[in-house]
């Protein structure tokens, strides 16, 4: 118990020390760019008078670590700043759509997470059957898409030939649950499509790896069912590693968001990043990829902790 | 010749690999030749549908789709690599250096590397190319520093095998310089490994280029390239014509070929080490 401990312990420091040290980058990006920020809020036709002034209401004439230190103060109380390009709060501009974003990728994880599990166990069950290689060649090719092709593929034929869904994902906050997971269920599927592949793939081959192991020997020749061996004796064994792709896999989606809401001018996070990026829009960049990054981080860890605990072995430590 | 026959006994879907990546490789070296029109010749009207004088119809400023595509094949292949050699390069020899020299230089370049590599790429990419702005030149170099991170990581983790190799040990102590020991103990005995890594790094670049285009941050117009193509004529999709589909199918079709050929690669390299 007290490895796990110090295990649990070890991993949640050196997640807080990445997420500061990729929070000093991403402010320091703001550092980095050519020109001064209060020249480019004003315009080329301000006086000096009003950039120097304007640079002490921003705080521009402190020295850089205190003025990070504000800023991480201010966003640890929910202030990230004003945008650059329309002057509004960019927390106002944020709250909903990353609702959105954690909306579309929470559906896509719970479509994908019982689909990969079912179909690794199924395809390591009947491994080397023509099944096994139908899914292996179907997520190969997946893995190898780009995510647009297959947003595009799905837009054709459920909205366009068959005209089942709607090819944009227009949700707004006074919409009804079902409507709005109608709305989002292309982009959901498109998501799922692109994480399944993996996720599926290192399901079967943990649950192969397990099934090499002499206790699984030992059941067959009880006279178990092969389905019975694989979900009771191979699958609690292959779950640390089940677990921790999982949660990478989940990490991957909340990236993996951003050119799927592109496609389907969904309303989130990933929209106003790109938007912003192409505005060069640099606060609100900063923001956004502080939020990104600080998720991809958080569900790393989570991934680590996972695989910690999930580890019978540390629990009796010889 | 020794390839040739080499490739009689690979399995079907690593010869059709070959097979696709070489007619690629024709596309993109002869390009001007193929190409019934300019690349960036304004010829007809928008949106013209498939067959007569343009095979594939025009795209939405009424250049011709099929010398767009061809012409696409070079910029978004060509940078794609000249990419990917860069990242090679530098993370390969950043990884081999850390391994060999050990310590706190190993030290100093893995915990770089890690703070790097916490960051999500695609999110990374977008906030450096925010400050830099977006640009051919800045696309190469921002990814290939982003892509060298996983090149430094494999190519140290190999290297670091063959580091406690007496040969290496001899070489060391016979006073054999840094470059020396790279080059001609270390390097031929990593390389295996690394070319089938160069495969699925360019598989990476090609598609995250790709998907900064079709995002419109990519390589910018009015260079012919297959992820703003994809962009520029997606409302055709909504009226069920598939033109704006093919330069998709292009990048798809190159990254399955790559994959089957490096899966037939690694297969082989460890096959023979049985």
């Amino acid at each position: 118990m007290y490895l796990l401990l110090r295990m649990t312990a070890e991993r949640l420091f050196f997640g807080l020390i990445t997420l500061l040290i990729v929070s000093i980058i991403i402010f320091s990006a703001v550092e980095l760019l050519p020109g001064d920020l209060a020249q480019e809020i004003l315009g080329q036709s301000a006086t000096p008078e009003a950039v120097a002034a304007f640079r002490r209401e921003l705080g521009l004439d402190q020295a850089p670590w205190i003025r990070y230190l504000d800023w991480l103060a201010a966003i640890s109380s929910g202030d990230f700043g004003r945008s650059l390009a329309n002057g509004r709060e960019i927390s106002e501009l944020m709250s909903s759509r990353l609702g959105n974003t954690l909306f579309l990728a929470s559906y896509a994880a719970l479509i994908a997470i019982p689909v990969s599990l079912i179909l690794g166990i199924l395809a390591a069950l009947y491994r080397n059957s023509w099944f096994d290689r139908l899914t292996n060649l179907v997520t190969l090719s997946s893995i190898s898409f780009p995510e647009f092709f297959i947003a595009y593929i799905l837009i054709l034929f459920f909205s366009v030939k068959m005209a089942l869904l709607p090819s944009l994902a227009n949700i707004s906050p006074e919409m009804g649950l079902g409507d709005k997971l109608l709305r989002t269920l292309l982009p959901a599927l498109t998501l799922t499509l692109v994480v399944v592949a993996h996720m599926m793939r290192m399901t079967r081959a943990a649950i192969i790896n397990v099934l090499s192991s002499s206790y699984i020997e030992m059941a067959k020749l009880k006279g178990m069912s092969p389905l019975r061996i694989v979900v009771c004796h191979a699958l609690p064994n292959a779950l640390a590693p089940i677990i921790n792709v999982i949660a990478l896999n989940l990490a991957y989606l909340v990236v993996g968001v951003v050119v799927v809401e592109v496609v389907f001018v969904y309303p989130g996070l990933g929209q106003l990043l790109v938007d912003s990026v192409s505005k060069r829009d640099v606060t609100v960049v900063q923001a956004a990829s502080l939020i990104f990054a600080g998720t991809f981080i958080l569900l790393n860890l989570l991934a680590d902790l996972m695989s910690i605990v999930t580890n019978p072995r540390l629990f009796n430590p010889r | 010749m020794k390839f040739l026959s080499l490739l009689k006994q690979a399995p079907l879907s690593a010869q059709f690999g070959v097979l696709v990546i070489t007619l690629y490789l024709i596309v993109v070296i002869f390009a001007p030749v193929l190409a019934p029109y300019g690349e960036r010749e304004v010829l007809d009207s928008e949106y013209l549908p498939w067959g007569g004088e343009y095979l594939l119809g025009t795209d939405n400023l009424g250049r011709d789709m099929l010398s767009r595509l061809i012409y696409g094949a070079r910029n978004t292949v060509g940078i794609a690599l000249v990419t990917t050699i860069i990242a090679f390069v530098g993370g390969g020899l950043l990884g081999l250096v850390a391994a060999i020299m050990g310590g706190w230089v190993d030290q100093l370049l893995s915990r770089a590397i890690d703070v790097v590599m916490a960051i999500p790429a695609l999110i990374f990419a977008l906030l450096i190319l925010t400050i830099v702005g977006t640009s051919t030149t800045s696309l190469i170099f921002v990814i290939a520093v982003l892509d060298s991170t996983r090149v430094f990581r494999l190519a140290r983790s190999v290297a670091q095998t063959v580091v406690v190799m007496d040969y290496v040990e001899a070489a060391k102590a016979r006073g054999e310089g840094l470059w020396w020991i790279i080059r001609k103990e270390v390097l031929p005995n990593v390389s295996a490994p690394l070319i089938a890594e160069f495969g699925l790094r360019f598989c990476f670049v090609f598609l995250f280029i790709s998907a900064l285009s079709f995002l419109g941050l990519g390589i910018q117009p009015p260079s012919a390239d297959w992820g703003s193509m994809v962009r520029d004529n997606a409302t055709l999709i909504t009226f069920g014509d598939v033109t704006p589909l093919i330069p998709a199918a292009a990048i798809a079709l190159l990254t399955v070929a790559i994959n089957f050929v490096v899966d037939w690669a690694l297969h082989r390299s460890s096959g023979l080490k049985d």
